[in-house]
């Protein structure tokens, strides 16, 4: 559904992404691991249109989306939870999600019916709906974050580093929604520092270092063989 | 004396909300892409000129107010894909100069089109009350409503509306209103066209209360400038309350020295807030820098 092939990305004169290929089917949960600074998220901004390529080819359905305006990506069924959440911090909780809903050709059943979903997922969010986004604390920011994706109703969702400085309590409610979001059938590409949750929460995963993809296999046998995470994440 | 200081009162607030709804137009552009927009004044002119023909031929004012907004609006669309979407991102200066060479081609353009001689709207509204020693023509007042009016919609349409939201979030955060499915270059140009239409509803409005020429958006374009400096880059209701400051200091300014001279007072404004406040008189100090 998704393919990297050999993508290349700067970032002024800095060579960032140094051939990046990579798959993801539909309904699949996959992980990107790799240490700070190899390039992780800028595979996820070079998808979704925020960082130009300046080589390779990145398709999405059949489609050639390499550099295409992000809100155009947006549009082809691709959400972006970005690593520091980027909230709209002066708009309410539901003026945040409304970003989402308002698009063309979403019933007034639809949207009620997206709504409902998100805020028994995140019940916090519906007690918060008329508070502005920049009062949430960091964990309900992240939920915001999750949940205005949904409101796209992607086929895939790039989540980064979703439990980064988290609470373990949130944590473990991050991980039920990507599992809630597998079984729903939404793809989703996950970069996460946390090794853990990311091998038992994904099928496959790949591992990145400055800037190329060394090392690609199931999350099962990363689990039964330690020595390959030891090797590229050092823990 | 007390007299004279609220018949100022009176002046300073209606001089106040037609600069308002010229000063909301600019700062909306400034605040979602960071262009200072030096032809708006210029887009308050053409405005004028417009509403100018439309009421010589056909008589009827509201008629004239409407044409000009969208006149003007569609021109302000079409304006900013051709000159500032290509510059989007790039260092404000080029906008500022491209702004600048926009203003003067208009100004150009105006005397070529309507000629050098001043134009007139007649009062829509007739007849005056009696302020205290004054006979007040009553579409003084009506000016001042309409042009609240217009900016209390435009707040409503910001808060409530689907695109104002999109303006809104665009505005905080351009680059995640893109990837949430906001077409970002769409809304810039959108609300490129609100303030057009702002500033040439303005110009249409202050019309009947003095001369149309080629030549007085410069005033206008610099008047507004330094309210929304006062009020905060970027802040909508810092800017209304900014233009409402600054015209009643000038009016009662020009209690004491002649009103050419009273115009000063809105530069000493400026200069001191740039001094001492340079986020804007009518915003709350900002107190952490929030990462983005």
């Amino acid at each position: 559904m998704l393919t990297l092939a050999d993508v290349h990305t700067h970032y002024a004169k800095s060579h960032i992404l140094h051939g990046i290929s990579l798959e993801v089917e539909p309904g699949e949960v996959i992980g990107l691991l790799g240490r700070n600074g190899v390039g992780k998220s800028t595979t996820l901004k070079s998808i979704m249109g925020l960082v130009r390529p300046s080589q390779g080819r990145i398709t999405f359905e059949g489609r050639d989306i390499t550099g295409m305006a992000s809100h155009k990506v947006a549009h082809l069924g691709i959400a972006y939870v970005p690593e520091d959440r980027r909230i709209f911090r002066l708009l309410t909780v539901m003026e945040n999600l409304r970003t989402g809903l308002d698009r063309g050709g979403l019933t007034e059943a639809r949207r009620k019916d997206l709504l409902d979903k998100v805020y028994e997922s995140f019940p916090v969010l519906g007690e918060r709906k008329n508070q502005l986004g920049g009062t949430l604390s960091g964990g309900e920011q992240q939920m915001l974050a999750i949940a205005r994706a949904m409101m796209l109703e992607p086929k895939i969702i790039l989540l980064d580093e979703p439990t980064e400085g988290l609470m373990p309590r949130m944590v473990s409610q991050i991980r039920d929604i990507i599992e809630r979001l597998h079984r729903e059938g939404v793809a989703i590409l996950l970069v996460e520092q946390n090794v853990g949750l990311t091998l038992s929460a994904t099928s496959r995963c790949y591992i990145m270092e400055k800037g190329l993809m060394r090392h690609h296999a199931s999350s099962a046998a990363l689990r039964a063989d330690p020595s390959v995470i030891h090797q590229y994440l050092g823990v | 004396m007390f007299e004279q200081i609220l018949v100022q009162t009176v002046n300073g607030l209606v001089n106040g909300m037609v600069l308002a709804l010229v000063a909301s137009g600019l700062t909306l552009i400034f605040g979602i892409m960071d262009v200072v927009n030096f032809a708006h004044g210029d887009l308050v002119m053409l405005g004028a000129f417009t509403g100018a023909v439309t009421v010589a031929q056909t008589g009827n004012f509201w008629l004239g107010l409407l044409v000009a907004s969208l006149v003007i609006a569609a021109f302000g669309a079409l304006l900013q894909i051709v000159t500032l979407r290509p510059l989007i991102g790039r260092d404000s200066l080029t906008t500022i100069i491209a702004t600048f060479g926009i203003s003067l081609v208009l100004q150009k353009y105006a005397l070529w089109q309507f000629g050098p001689t001043a134009q007139n709207i007649p009062q829509p509204i007739p007849g005056r009350f009696e302020l205290f020693y004054l006979q007040y023509p009553w579409y003084r007042l009506g000016a001042a409503v309409m042009a609240g009016a217009i900016i209390g919609a435009l707040y409503l349409f910001l808060k409530y509306g689907k695109y104002g939201i999109w303006i809104r979030a665009t505005t905080q955060d351009r680059i995640m209103a893109g990837a949430m499915g906001i077409p970002v270059p769409w809304v810039h140009t959108g609300v490129f066209a609100i303030g057009a239409a702002m500033a040439a509803a303005s110009g249409v409005l202050f019309a009947p209360l003095a001369a149309v020429t080629q030549t007085m958006g410069a005033e206008f374009t610099l008047r507004a400038f330094s309210v929304v400096v006062v009020g905060g880059m970027g802040n909508l209701g810092g800017s209304i309350l900014a233009a409402l400051f600054i015209s009643l200091l000038e009016a009662y300014a020009s209690l004491v020295v002649s009103p050419s001279q009273a115009v000063i007072v809105s530069f000493v404004v400026l200069i001191l807030t740039l001094l001492f406040r340079p986020t804007g008189l009518f915003v709350p100090t900002p107190i952490v820098p929030t990462a983005k």
